[in-house]
């Protein structure tokens, strides 16, 4: 056990209503590089929280023994300090900053409270070559790609010695050299001593450099294989981290499938900040009444991105493609148009994009249709009140009353609200962006009966998730998009967990036509 | 799950609901305790003066700028924005009806008009740099300070503009007829209007509340509700003897309960004010919901726009008097007013009536200590700390409640 530098036992992590992690034990060996498999939701980034200090210590069970040593990490000053960086996914660099400033930011090269600039950029120097970046250090960040960002994030992690280097999802955003780039680095580091632990979702990846692959399923273990011995195959690791079984989860539904309803036709979507790069590509695809189509994609697969930009062009840049409503075309440009031709759209973070958590539950249900509660722009507040009890009660939504704030409810019925309030604009077609992220199984299991519900009035459902498994349980038929492409339209038949996994990860090939 | 264990309110003993809604109500109660303790504190360090018939009518006449003001700072700040110009848009409008009227003859009723389409497209200029432009309020706001400052004195040619005719004047200083002819000693057409006014607020709390009950969401205790009623009703009687036994009704005084009237229902029930609401308290799922967000700002900021004309007409008159330096501060004022009276600093919470009663705070609190002779230097003090006390209170009753 003293080749490994660190040991997690038997952690436990609990939110209120979820059990985040449950007894994950892992060890990782010094100068090895442990890749950490899951799906999303699966408790990867919790794990790395709790390693990291962003979870204090006393805020779940289990031990971490670190260096031999059992440690308690009350924030990530302490970790870093005994030699544990976390590089998250989403960058932490300060655009307007040079190179320099920011690989020692809160660790300024300075005598007296005076920044030594000569040393900053020196040591910053020598820092880049050893991640391989020729720029200057006087560059400014937002001037370098978001590749070229992450080596620096790398530099950061060794200005401050780092034993035990973490990754989240590295090569999530960057292009195929750059993926590349950074994969060799990390063999490089292992090199030099550091040992690193990669998450991500990418097998290839996982399979070209890491030592050993851990899987976590559900908040748990499930199993460490090593990389090294024969017979690990990406359809073993699939397999792992999907296999659990589906019945009982889902509610049973037999679908009654009409006539076309909505037809999206060769969308293609730009980044709003990067024009160059388009997110979503020439993606077709179609939902009939009474139908429940998934789109199943990875994180940054394109799949919001596809969804809001079609609702009214909420996301996006140069945005070209048709959309369809039973065989006319029909205007989406706003939001209101969209709205207004029976499109609604459930966003995936209720909280910034759904909610007003400070008003209350009836006024955010009449919230996209007082339209239909107003004349000459007077708000029939009695109607109101009695739309807003309505789905109160047959969403069940558990609160005293409809004048409750729902920034005061839980996940899953602050969800409700949100159904209730698209629910109530009447459409045809829902677009429901994770319907069930962070709420409990019990409520899960209650939206899912209320998507079929809704397939069932004849109304055409689709549900944008990150669980496998959720989509084949609902589904009667599934996308599978990746990089921005659509790369196969599945009936439930067709559709198996391994199947879809690979779809989704088979990355660029079409690029490279 | 932990909202499968909460007991619904209904199952709660009536005591312990009634503690729970008036905690909820903290804040609002807690608004019209400081405006009575204020008020009884100044009566009785003035000697009696603070309530004399002759001062309420001067507190309302002399604050019914601010509050005009207030009403349109307070949608502008629920919207999530701000509004610096203000005093200068009041000095702008001053010397624009001056202009018309002592330079261009043009006659006052017309002149009015004039001056509020003037503060139509004063807010319209600063909208459409703030809505569709994507310039923060704050930066368009304080620009327009500076540039209707700027105007003022080019208007005016850095001199005062002076004398008003008296149909102009009426709007600022002038009281309605006297119906009894100066004969009684309480003049009947104020009683009158407040008798009225009070029997409006009776009925109309009535018909909400039984409403309310009618769909079982009304949480409010009964006695509560009584004693509500029993005190506006009192407040409005007593400052209707008050004027009754002075001037009578000041003609401004019907102006602004007609604004706080129709911008209350504005605020309350209509589509407009229910968006400016949504924008305030989350302006991606105001856009997410169809609602154009663009264009409510653009409005919202006419409407400010057109009030705070408004507000430079009724202190113009009231001067009898414009001058390159009027409404100097007044932005603050009303800022103030709208804070005190508890909206949040993060927008989607605010009442008109709030704002409201936060500038009469603010009035009285000048008014007292004007009368017991306090320097100016200690009533910026005070009226500083007041409104940091205010928004203190109401970030730590947020903290206490979660967060929300």
């Amino acid at each position: 056990m003293t080749t490994n530098i660190l040991e997690m036992r038997n952690i436990t992590k609990t939110f209120p209503g979820v059990k985040a992690l449950q007894d994950v034990s892992i060890g990782v060996q010094r100068g090895h590089i442990h890749a950490i498999c899951g799906e999303n939701g699966a408790g990867k980034s919790t794990l790395m929280k709790v390693l990291s200090g962003v979870y204090p210590h006393g805020s779940y069970d289990g031990d971490i023994v670190f260096e031999n040593e059992t440690v308690a990490f009350r924030n990530i000053n302490d970790s870093e300090a005994a030699g544990v960086v976390i590089i998250h996914q989403e960058l932490a660099l300060s655009p307007y900053l040079s190179i320099a400033e920011n690989i020692f930011l809160g660790n300024e090269q300075q005598t007296g409270g005076w920044i030594d600039w000569n040393k900053t950029n020196l040591e910053a120097g020598k820092l880049l070559a050893r991640v391989g970046l020729k720029d200057n250090p006087i560059t400014k960040i937002r001037d370098i790609g978001v590749g070229k960002q992450q080596l620096v994030e790398i530099a950061k992690a060794l200005s401050k010695e780092v034993k035990l280097l973490i990754l989240d999802e590295p090569t999530a955003a960057l292009n195929d050299e750059d993926s590349a780039h950074l994969l060799d680095l990390i063999k490089h580091l292992k090199g030099q001593g550091i040992t690193s632990i990669i998450i991500s979702h990418k097998l290839n990846e996982i399979k070209a450099i890491a030592d050993e692959v851990t899987i976590i399923r559900d908040g748990k273990t499930i199993e460490t294989l090593d990389m090294h011995a024969d017979e690990v195959t990406e359809e073993r690791i699939i397999k792992l981290m999907v296999g659990r079984d589906l019945e009982s989860r889902f509610p049973a539904h037999t679908p009654k499938i009409g006539e076309e309803l909505l037809r999206i036709e060769n969308w293609t979507v730009h980044h709003p900040l990067d024009h160059e790069r388009a997110v979503v590509k020439e993606a077709n695809l179609f939902v009939r009444a009474g139908e429940i189509v998934g789109i199943a994609g990875l994180m940054g697969a394109g799949r919001t991105e596809l969804a809001m930009s079609v609702f009214g062009k909420s996301y996006g840049h140069n945005i070209s493609g048709t959309v369809y409503k039973s065989g006319k075309k029909i205007d989406t440009t706003t939001v209101s148009a969209a709205i207004a031709n029976g499109i609604a759209y459930a966003t995936e973070d209720r909280k910034v994009y759904g909610l007003n958590l400070i008003d209350d539950i009836k006024r955010n249900i009449s919230g996209a249709a007082l339209n239909l509660l107003s004349r000459r722009g007077w708000i029939d507040e009695n109607r109101e009140i009695v739309v807003a009890e309505g789905f109160r009660k047959s969403m069940n939504i558990k609160a005293p009353n409809v004048e409750v704030l729902t920034g005061k409810l839980s996940g899953g019925n602050q969800q409700k609200v949100v159904l209730s309030k698209w629910m109530y604009s009447n459409p045809d077609v829902l677009i429901l962006d994770e319907p069930t992220r962070g709420i409990d199984v019990g409520a899960k299991y209650e939206i899912y009966g209320i998507i079929n519900a809704l397939a069932d009035e004849g109304k055409g459902v689709i549900v944008i998730s990150s669980e496998l498994p959720e989509l084949l349980g609902i589904c009667d038929r599934i996308y599978a998009l990746s990089e921005g492409r659509i790369t196969a339209d599945l009936t439930r038949e067709e559709a198996t967990a391994e199947r879809v996994m690979q779809l989704m990860t088979q990355e660029r090939e079409k690029d490279h036509e | 799950m932990s909202d499968l264990t909460k007991k619904p309110v209904a199952q709660k003993s009536a005591f312990a609901s009634a503690t729970t809604y008036l905690a909820s109500q903290l804040r609002q109660i807690g608004l019209f305790i400081a405006l009575i303790v204020i008020v009884i504190f100044f009566e009785i360090t003035t000697a009696g003066i603070t309530l004399k018939p002759i001062n309420v009518s001067n507190l309302i006449v002399q604050n019914s700028y601010i509050l005009i003001l207030a009403i349109g700072m307070v949608m502008v700040i629920i919207a999530g924005h701000i509004d610096l110009s203000v005093g200068s848009v009041v000095a702008f409008v001053g010397a624009m009806a001056g202009v018309m009227i002592t330079q261009w003859h043009i006659p006052w009723g017309i002149a009015i008009v004039l001056c509020l389409v003037v503060g139509a497209l004063v807010g319209m200029w600063q909208g459409f740099w703030i809505a569709y432009f994507r310039i923060p309020a704050f930066i368009v706001t304080l620009a327009g300070m500076l540039t209707f400052r700027g105007l003022t004195q080019i208007a005016l040619g850095n001199a005062q503009i002076s004398p008003f005719p008296d149909g102009f004047r009426a709007l600022g200083s002038g009281f309605l007829p006297d119906l009894g002819g100066g004969v009684s000693f309480l003049e009947p057409l104020t009683v009158g209007i407040g008798i009225l006014a009070t029997l409006l607020v009776i009925a109309q709390g009535i018909r909400q509340r039984a409403a309310r009950r009618k769909f079982a969401v009304e949480d409010e205790p009964l006695p509560w509700f009584i004693a509500k009623l029993v005190f506006t009703s009192a407040l409005i009687l007593l400052i209707s003897y008050l004027l009754a036994s002075y001037n009578g009704t000041p003609i401004v005084l019907i102006v602004l309960g007609l604004l706080v009237v129709i911008y209350s229902a504005v605020m309350a029930r209509s589509v407009f004010g229910r968006h400016i609401y949504a924008i305030g308290g989350n302006l991606n799922a105001a856009a997410l919901s169809g609602i154009k967000t663009q264009r409510v700002t653009f409005l919202l900021f006419v409407n400010m726009g057109v009030l705070s004309a408004l507000a430079g007409l009724v202190f113009t008159a009231q001067l009898n008097l414009a001058n390159p330096k009027a409404g100097d501060g007044f932005e603050l004022d009303a800022i103030a007013a709208v804070f005190i009276g508890g909206a949040a600093v993060t927008g989607g919470i605010g009442t008109v009536t709030g704002a409201i009663v936060g500038g009469l705070i603010i009035g009285i609190l000048n008014n007292g200590m004007s009368i017991l002779g306090v320097g100016s230097e200690f009533q910026q003090l005070i009226k500083g700390l007041v409104l940091l006390a205010a928004v203190a209170f109401d970030v730590y009753n947020k903290r206490r409640n979660g967060g929300r």
